[in-house]
């Protein structure tokens, strides 16, 4: 038995030692760096209290960059799920060569983010790109958008991108929990006379939530911490109209080196998802 | 006779609705690929040139002569170790996790958690450390990190797999005299093949499609190729043809390697909520 146990033991203690080294020791580091004073010219590690956090509060370009952060998500996410549905429900009856556009469907997903932010740059370019170009053979005369620096613009520009590149991941788990839903309800919902809309309110959707409420933690916690797309498209400008949380956060410290402040930062960023996550792990059942 | 036809006008539709979304959600692909195979001419054109001339390789000749392919090699190499890294420890890790309880509940949902914490938030502080430990821009550092980034993924994909198979077998192989380890090896790890290979191929592609940890923790010695993508971008103009060559390079790989893992797409992508 207390072979067993070291046995035990000896699998886990490595992961665990590399998940405190890469994940827990940062924690603490915060901690400890959040209330002091280090910038890039001074490095003052004197107690500094939670003049950091004060900073934070009144610190707008920080709040705006929250503001931004939610915007985008809470734009793309409803938009990545109705679209998600709406192409699985194109797909979950039967039709030629199912298996292929599925296939081709889900390769925006696997693109690396910051490579579909570049691509949609190419795409959005005002001279050269395709998109520009439609709009004018559609308008019928010559058209220049400059989408990824008008302030009106950039927004429907990372949206486009972040959708394209998302909706099919949606689109996948959406098709996989469709086609698990069990057909002998749908044919005594058809039999009794409900209607579309009531068969889908009152069958489909309540068994496919499981699913889809994993499928809405997890892009929610990406959009969350969205980088990737926005810094190949705008790198956050036109000025800071398309900061993210994280876009500031990486300015701060790895551009102006304000290191004490950087660290308030994400401390809170870590704290707010904690507190989220928690709560959505225990509402969601992940796994078994 | 009607119910028939009206049937098939529907399916013509769905068929042509498929056809045409499929289009769209490739055209960006398309686009980025042609691109890189446009002469200079054919880049600056304007308007912008629908079909390349050619499939002419010159943009990718001038990334091999200048030494920046070798950022595809680096990502390569990174993404391949960290993967055999994470995936051993992680299996291990979730066997004891799973036959054991080892740590319960409250240690499996500590570690799933770790994979929700944004990287944003710990690549700073991470940085210091690997300053003050010289391991910025290094193999070693880029492939611990991702290693240690897949290990909550690992272990959860792992430990769902390890608990479908069924366990008298490795009562069976401990009654004939196998030590814990040689049951891991020769009855856990075979009977989970399917399950350890579509593991690592979702670890690979995590540590390869990574931008923002090798943006903070490289400089010039282990840039990746997403990093070297963003290179590229100029103040005044872009550089399109490196830009879409380097880009796939970097993803045609992928392309090819979730090519044949289509079965376990479903279940990799929503973190095993989705048996598939």
């Amino acid at each position: 038995m207390t072979r067993d146990r070291q046995f035990q033991t000896t699998l886990i203690a490595p992961s665990i030692f590399v998940l405190l080294l890469i994940g827990v020791f940062p924690l603490v580091y915060l901690l400890v760096v959040s209330f002091q004073g280090i910038t890039m010219t001074a490095n003052d590690t004197s107690f500094h209290g939670l003049r950091n956090f004060a900073q934070l509060m009144q610190d707008t370009r920080a709040w705006e960059s929250l503001l931004h952060t939610l915007v985008f998500t809470g734009v793309a996410l409803p938009l990545e799920l109705v679209l998600g549905l709406l192409m699985a429900q194109l797909f979950i009856d039967h039709l030629p060569g199912r298996p292929v556009f599925v296939a081709l469907l889900v390769l925006p997903v696997v693109v690396s983010p910051i490579v579909s932010g570049a691509t949609w740059s190419l795409m959005f370019d005002n001279r050269f790109g395709p998109i520009n170009q439609v709009i004018g053979w559609l308008a019928g005369r010559e058209v220049t958008l400059l989408w990824t620096i008008q302030p009106n613009l950039v927004y429907p520009a990372i949206l486009v991108a972040e959708v394209w590149q998302w909706t099919p991941f949606m689109f996948l788990l959406l098709l996989a929990a469709l086609s698990a839903v069990d057909k002998s309800q749908l044919e005594a919902a058809a039999i009794d006379g409900a209607g579309y809309w009531r068969t889908f309110f009152r069958i489909v959707l309540p068994a496919i939530w499981p699913v889809m409420a994993v499928a809405i933690l997890i892009r929610g916690l990406d959009l969350f911490r969205l980088f990737d797309i926005v810094w190949a498209l705008t790198k956050g400008g036109p000025g800071t109209t398309t900061e993210t949380l994280s876009i500031f956060t990486y300015v701060k410290g790895f551009q102006q080196f304000e290191t004490s402040y950087t660290a308030a930062v994400a401390l809170l960023i870590i704290f707010a998802l904690s507190v989220a996550v928690t709560l959505a792990l225990r509402r969601v059942q992940l796994s078994r | 006779m009607k119910v028939q036809h009206r049937r098939q006008v529907t399916q013509a539709a769905r068929l042509a609705g498929a056809v045409l979304l499929t289009v769209g959600f490739l055209f960006p692909i398309y686009w980025l690929f042609m691109m890189s195979f446009k002469t200079a001419d054919e880049i600056y054109a304007y308007p912008p040139v629908w079909w390349p001339s050619g499939l002419q390789l010159g943009n990718y000749v001038v990334l091999f002569k200048d030494g920046d392919a070798r950022a595809v090699w680096n990502s390569l190499v990174v993404s391949s170790l960290s993967t055999l890294a994470a995936m051993f420890l992680g299996t291990i890790c979730a066997y004891s996790l799973a036959r054991f309880k080892t740590g319960g509940d409250h240690l499996a949902n500590w570690i799933i958690s770790q994979r929700m914490v944004p990287p944003i938030a710990v690549v700073f502080p991470i940085f210091l450390l690997y300053v003050w430990f010289h391991w910025v821009d290094t193999y070693f550092g880029l492939i611990l990190l991702y290693t240690a980034f897949n290990l909550p993924y690992v272990i959860w994909m792992m430990r769902g797999y390890i608990l479908d198979i069924p366990i008298a077998l490795e009562q069976a192989a401990l009654v004939d005299g196998y030590t814990r380890w040689q049951v891991l090896w020769k009855v856990v790890f075979p009977m989970c093949r399917a399950g350890l290979f579509a593991t690592a191929v979702f670890t690979f592609v995590f540590a390869w499609n990574d931008f923002i940890f090798a943006l903070v923790l490289t400089r010039t010695e282990v840039t990746t190729y997403t990093v070297q993508v963003t290179h590229y971008f100029g103040g005044q103009s872009n550089f399109w043809a490196k830009i879409s060559a380097m880009s796939v390079l970097g993803t045609v790989p992928i392309f090819i390697v979730v090519g044949f893992m289509q079965r376990y797409l479903v279940r990799g992508i929503s973190l095993g909520a989705v048996k598939g």
